[in-house]
């Protein structure tokens, strides 16, 4: 149980896929305008890390990995291709549940959320988890964990985003460069958990 | 005094509109307005509501910080003379040089021997972070046609109270530079930044030039290699390696680390002299004793939870609260940083909590990351990202109570 408990604490904070490895940029930068709308996208990442880390990771335990389909073959190189098959396919089906039962959510969202499926932090943590060999439970905690993390960081950005439309910003660095600033901060906020050793 | 402003209006003709140095108006304006008040006045309906204006705020935050300057002064010296008379030697340096050519001697007992040797540490540090701000302050008023303000003020006291007293100065100004200018420039300046200046230069001289600010060789202004019983390592950092035993906390005499006679960062040793600037900023109301409450109230529950649940590999989850709070940066954190207006969340409940979590991660930075023996200045920046968030839900939660109440 401790064991697990650390696993998701060290997920959220210690590596976290925003902030601490910099994962799922494009829409961590571009959906956090509005904490409304980031508390969305971030619980579309949680349920979507939440459900394709555990799915890859029995695909890779029972098809990819060496001898587990057929004695001898050593399918890994198949490991990219079939992640990403896996995420789609989850993301199409979460679009799918958000036009149907959440119509402004989707609005909010746009291209973003059909966009998840290429959000490097989703197959991140598919990748880490194959990296690391976790077990399945495992997967499960770390999926989860690093979509609490992300969701953290961004909820967290849009919250000063909010804040800062007051601001007289350089006209230089209004939108996207001042925001690459805040994150840069942001990580060296974060790195207060750097180096702890669960 | 009416010579001063004769100059100053001769001088400052050129510096008006139309006069041919109008771009610099924001450096003659900073030097009129420091020496005497404006002359400026709304013409038509006066707007004014309080006479608690940035400047008497700041200049209160100074009044309240002077305690803990005079003992970052005393201390410095004190240290430094301890060791020397211990058998250590005094570093190679040019303050070493001119504490020396004043032929005060290096005696612990003697008050004015230890001012002046702390004078020699502190003084340089605090003209460097003095000059880089100013350098900054002054070009980003000039380049945005604004007034330079007193919003640097606190800043510039703070970070020399927050570094070790042997850090190279070139050090103090490039950070200085990054805290003011990445801090709260580009943010809009004086009440638009998201994090603590003084806290943002800190980390940058943590992060980028560790073995300067880090360790057990910076605390003190003296050579101590070869020196036998002597540490320069901070209490801090011992009771993350020993805990409460006899190596670690077990001879610290608790007096001595509430009135600050121990080595660390400049300012930030003695809990007593920020003890007298919290009250001096709770009965002016400039600072929130909800947050300094919520720190506390965080330490204390934190501490105590990890004393009960006791670990048999790290030493530290031992170490009662009260140390917690006379050690390191806690007490300067608590009442000068962490309360800061801008910085910290606006609602009343929203603060309390703030500080509760600062208090929390203060613990759980010290004890459970075996990189940092100090936390306060990660806790209270990390808290500072958050800071936004608290006050939204606060303030969503406000909106929907009154929209019940008269729908």
């Amino acid at each position: 149980m401790e064991h697990y408990l650390s696993l998701g604490i060290k997920a959220i904070f210690v590596e976290n896929m925003a902030l601490a490895y910099f994962l799922g940029m494009c829409s961590f930068l571009a959906v956090s305008k509005k904490v409304s709308t980031a508390i969305g996208l971030g619980f579309a990442v949680i349920f979507v890390l939440a459900v394709t880390t555990p799915a890859n990771n029995l695909l890779y335990q029972y098809v990819l990995k060496p001898d587990a389909l057929v004695e001898g073959v050593d399918l890994t190189f198949l490991a990219f291709l079939s992640f990403i098959g896996t995420i789609a396919a989850m993301v199409q089906i979460v679009e799918m549940a958000l036009d149907r039962y959440a119509p402004a959510l989707y609005g909010a969202l746009g291209v973003f959320l059909p966009l998840i499926a290429v959000n490097c932090a989703i197959l991140g943590a598919s990748l880490f988890m194959q990296e690391r060999d976790y077990n399945f439970a495992e997967s499960v905690v770390f999926g989860v964990g690093s979509g609490v993390g992300w969701m953290l960081a961004i909820v967290a950005l849009a919250a000063i985003r909010e804040k800062l439309r007051y601001n007289q910003v350089p006209a230089g660095l209004r939108g996207l460069g001042i925001t690459f600033m805040i994150t840069g901060l942001m990580a060296m906020g974060f790195m207060a958990f750097s180096g702890i050793q669960l | 005094m009416q010579w001063l402003r004769k100059i100053l209006d001769k001088v400052g003709k050129d510096f008006q509109h139309g006069g041919k140095l109008e771009k610099f108006h924001a450096v003659y304006d900073m030097q009129d307005t420091v020496l005497f008040t404006t002359a400026d006045t709304t013409k038509s309906g006066s707007h004014v509501r309080d006479g608690m204006d940035l400047k008497r705020m700041m200049v209160t935050v100074v009044v309240a910080m002077l305690p803990a300057v005079a003992m970052a002064l005393y201390n410095t010296g004190y240290q430094s003379n301890l060791a020397i008379a211990a058998g250590a030697h005094a570093l190679d340096a040019w303050q070493e040089a001119v504490f020396a050519a004043l032929g005060l001697g290096y005696d612990p007992t003697n008050l004015l021997s230890n001012l002046v040797h702390g004078a020699v540490w502190f003084i340089p540090i605090f003209a460097v972070t003095a000059i880089a701000g100013g350098i900054v302050e002054t070009v980003t008023a000039v380049i945005r046609g604004h007034e330079v303000n007193e919003g640097f003020l606190v800043t510039m006291f703070l970070i020399p109270l927050i570094t070790p007293a042997t850090v190279p100065l070139w050090q103090i100004f490039v950070a200085t530079v990054f805290g003011v200018l990445i801090g709260k420039e580009i943010f809009g300046g004086t009440g638009f930044n998201i994090l603590n200046p003084a806290l943002v230069a800190r980390a940058f001289l943590f992060f980028a030039y560790p073995a300067e600010i880090s360790g057990d060789k910076v605390w003190i202004a003296a050579d101590l290699t070869g020196v036998d019983g002597l540490s320069g390592a901070t209490w801090l950092s011992r009771a993350s390696s020993a805990g409460m035993g006899p190596e670690g906390l077990g001879n610290l005499d608790l007096m001595d680390a509430f009135l600050g006679f121990i080595p660390g960062s400049m300012g930030e040793t003695s809990a007593l002299a920020c003890l007298i600037g919290a009250v001096i900023l709770i009965a002016t109301g400039i600072g929130s004793w909800r947050t300094m409450a919520g720190v506390g109230i965080g330490t204390i529950a934190l501490s105590m939870l990890l004393n009960a649940v006791g670990s048999e590999t790290n030493p530290f989850f031992a170490v009662p609260f009260y140390y917690h709070m006379v050690l390191g940066g806690w007490a300067l954190g608590t009442v000068f940083m962490a309360t800061e207006p801008v910085t910290s969340p606006f609602t009343d409940t929203g603060k309390l909590i703030y500080g509760f979590l600062i208090g929390v991660l203060v613990v759980l930075v010290r004890v459970v990351n075996p990189a940092y023996p100090e936390g306060m200045m990660l806790a209270i920046l990390f808290m500072n990202m958050f800071a936004p968030l608290i006050d939204y839900f606060f303030i969503q939660a406000n909106i929907k109570r009154r929209a019940a109440r008269y729908a």
